[in-house]
């Protein structure tokens, strides 16, 4: 029985009053692994951030709904505490703040009443911490402060998987990755995957040699194009996106 | 201590990482803000005059040339002017006549917690202050209004022969050593506060560690001005003998009244040869208290002074940790954070007098305006002729949370040896929404992501704190920002 986690319909969003998202419809349900792959300026990252609420986007038509309930009516902590997580493509410096610290408050933050003990989450840390071959040390440097690319794209990996989200939005999470972290991604993305809907923003095919996705969408100047399979990504790497250009 | 090296390269981290839960239990927005009925055994009338610098020394039962001291710095503070920067403003606003000066609210200086009045002992319960001493420090001073109220120090450190007194005891009972050093570091004509400090003194620390004694654990002094129209002019004097060391840890609060109060201090600091003092200040006033305070201290040969200097709160804080590199090799530290309110005027900064060759100084001023308060660095570093190979380093860094509100810089140089090599870095920045929007896409509130950018910033101030201090400092920024984002 498929669960709808998303629901985006006739979507057309804004910045500074140009049009960036030029109607766009997604579904996505619990299970489900979609895949977005779209040319330098698409409107991916723009995707991403309006679903999870940033305040420079204005969506000036359409609806999107998060297990049925209108996002409109919640504000970018309420959708976290909810249950939506945004893996950053550019995950930003936060001086002084320990990532230790930062992850202790954020797994409260947005778990609340269920958020693990003191203990449990030290263990919990520990497991993800281990996985994701990461060194404890971490903990005590500043939230991507001095980080380097991959060390950035593993600590989003880490708060995804400390905060159990139920839509996981992953903005080239696999950019920029080593072949070892590529995997380690991809591990964390299968681990939440039964229980989660999640969306790939990537470029690359080669994360999909460890993800199996449901769905791949082109994304061309604001719109989805084309859905397809996995061996959609396949072509795309072949022939680019011009092919699905259509004139007009 | 490697703290020098630390401090000025920028975000290193503590080392540990805190995992466990910070207690809440807010007392609305400014968090000490209750007070308690006056008990008091004597209290002066409002208003200055000679007759009243003459009747505390005689209450206090102080020797002639105190009391002379007393009545010549009256004399300079009625004829000195308002100092012409800081804020001039609110500077005239002062109502000297409407200060009580002097207010006793217990017979004596307690040894035994039990023995301090019952309401003044809830007081300082409520700020936490017995159960600190147990745990983490070597002795206690807690002043109520004009005098301390409870004294205590650990018996090893008696055994060593550190003197550890409030300032009244001080001149009692060490009144030659007293007599040598005071005023000596910073002299009542130093300006119009000090004259006044120096006339109505009365409470504050006196510390004496002997040559090669090091005091491991902190020593710490509480103030709490609970009367309205209160005036607190604590003095404290402390001198390291050569090769001694003694870190030393004040906090500050008074309650809110629509009244104003006026906190006025001064605070010598003597290191002899080789001798280390760090001292350390948390201040948390309520947004009506004018807080004036002169610190300095003098560092003789490969002595270091660090300021530790943490303001939160007041009307307008005018305050300039200062330190005299007298001693070839000397160096000074000076690492503060203020952090200013709506109609706050928080004009901070430091000053640093190279008079010896090999002498080096760090300064490191952080400041955090919102609601249209106003921070102000105001820093001096000076470099005499004879003094080669000076190093200074001078870094300010503002953040501003909002539009309304404001930060500027006045650093001066004077710099007499072209031997010397001198840093100073100044950046204003702002919150980014970029950053809210991220740390809120984990889940934190406004008020919350605001704290955490807000305490990340001071971090580099904080990690120099016990931990008992940085702790209650992280939370009162929490109170601050949950207080004004509605
Ligand atoms: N906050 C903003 N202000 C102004 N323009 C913006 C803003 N955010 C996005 N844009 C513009 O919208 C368009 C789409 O940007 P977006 O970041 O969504 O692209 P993308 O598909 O994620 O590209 P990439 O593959 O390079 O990450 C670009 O032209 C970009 O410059
Ligand atoms: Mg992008």
């Amino acid at each position: 029985m498929e669960e709808e986690v998303l629901r985006i319909a006739g979507l057309h969003v804004s910045v500074d009053g140009t049009e960036i998202i030029k109607g766009l419809d997604l579904s996505i349900s619990i299970g489900e692994i979609h895949v977005i792959m779209g040319r330098n300026g698409a409107g991916k990252s723009t995707l991403a951030n309006v679903i999870m609420g940033h305040p420079a986007y204005e969506i000036t038509s359409g609806t999107i709904h998060y297990r049925g309930q209108p996002l409109e009516e919640l504000e970018v902590f309420e959708r976290a505490r909810a249950g939506m997580f945004l893996s950053f493509q550019y995950p930003l410096v936060i001086p002084g703040v320990q990532v230790g610290t930062f992850l202790r408050k954020s797994v409260q933050a947005v778990r609340g009443e269920k958020a693990p003990t003191a203990r449990e989450f030290r263990k919990e840390l520990k497991t993800h911490m281990e996985a994701m071959g990461m060194e404890r040390s971490f903990l005590a440097r500043y939230v991507n402060d001095g980080f380097s690319g991959g060390e950035k794209k593993r600590l989003e990996m880490l708060q995804m998987l400390l905060l159990t989200p139920q839509l996981a939005l992953l903005d080239e999470t696999d950019s920029g990755l080593d072949i070892d972290a590529l995997k380690v991604v991809a591990t964390g993305i299968n681990s939440i995957a039964p229980e989660a809907g999640c969306l790939l923003i990537t470029h690359y095919q080669r994360m999909l040699e460890h993800v199996k996705p449901d769905y791949v969408h082109v994304m061309i100047d604001g719109c989805i194009v084309k859905t397809g399979g996995a061996e959609l990504a396949g072509e795309l790497e072949e022939r680019g996106y011009e092919w699905l250009e259509t004139a007009g | 201590m490697n703290w020098k090296k630390e401090a000025m390269n920028g975000w290193k981290p503590r080392g540990e990482v805190m995992v466990g839960d910070t207690a809440r239990d807010a007392v609305g927005d400014y968090q000490y803000g209750f007070h308690d009925p006056e008990n008091a055994t004597i209290r002066f009338d409002k208003g200055l005059s000679e007759q009243v610098v003459r009747d505390i020394s005689e209450l206090k039962g102080e020797p002639e040339w105190m009391c002379e001291l007393r009545v010549k710095a009256y004399k300079r503070f009625v004829e000195m002017p308002m100092p012409t920067w800081g804020n001039c403003d609110i500077l005239e606003q002062i109502d000297f006549d409407s200060v009580i000066y002097f207010l006793r609210s217990s017979e004596g200086t307690e040894k035994d917690w039990d023995d301090v009045p019952e309401d003044i002992k809830n007081t300082f319960e409520r700020l936490g202050i017995p159960e600190a001493e147990q745990k983490w420090l070597g002795g206690v001073t807690a002043q109520y209004e004009s005098e301390a109220v409870y004294h205590s120090i650990r018996s090893d450190l008696e055994e060593q022969g550190v003197i550890f007194l409030d300032m009244d005891s001080g001149l009692k009972q060490h009144p030659e050593i007293v007599k040598k050093w005071f005023g000596s570091v910073v002299p009542h004509s130093d300006n119009k506060f000090s004259a006044l400090n120096t006339a109505v003194w009365s409470g504050g620390s006196f510390i004496y560690v002997p040559k090669g004694v090091h005091v491991e654990m902190p020593v710490q002094a509480y103030f709490r001005i609970n009367a309205k129209n209160m005036g607190q002019f604590e003095r404290t004097l402390i001198i390291a003998d050569e090769g001694s060391s003694i870190q030393y840890v004040e906090g500050c609060t008074a309650p809110t009244y629509s009244t104003e109060s006026l906190h006025s201090a001064v605070v010598e600091l003597i290191a002899m040869d080789g001798a280390k003092i760090r001292y350390s200040t948390v201040q948390n006033w309520s947004a009506n208290v004018y807080n004036l305070v002169t610190k300095r201290g003098i560092a003789h040969k490969d002595a270091t002074i660090e300021w530790v200097d943490g303001n939160i709160g007041s009307k307008l804080t005018m305050k300039y940790p200062s330190v005299i590199l007298k001693g070839e090799g000397s160096h000074a530290e000076v690492i503060s954070v203020a952090y200013a309110g709506g109609s706050q005027h928080q004009d901070t900064g430091a000053k640093v007098h190279h008079l010896a060759p090999n002498t080096t100084s760090n300064i490191l001023s952080k400041s955090i305006s919102k609601n249209g308060g106003r921070s102000s660095y105001r820093g001096m570093i000076q470099v005499s002729p004879k003094a080669h190979d000076c190093r200074s380093k001078v870094v300010c860094d503002a953040l501003l949370l909002d539009p309304d509100s404001q930060s500027d810089t006045y650093p001066t140089m004077e710099v007499g040896n072209s031997s010397a090599d001198l840093e100073h870095e100044a950046s204003v920045s702002k919150v980014s929404g970029d950053q809210l929007f991220y740390l809120m896409s984990r889940g934190h509130n406004e008020a919350e992501a605001m704290a955490m950018i807000v305490n990340g910033f001071f971090e580099p101030f904080t990690r120099e704190l016990p931990m008992e201090y940085a702790v209650e400092l992280n939370r009162l920024l929490e109170l601050e920002m949950e207080g004004a984002i509605g």
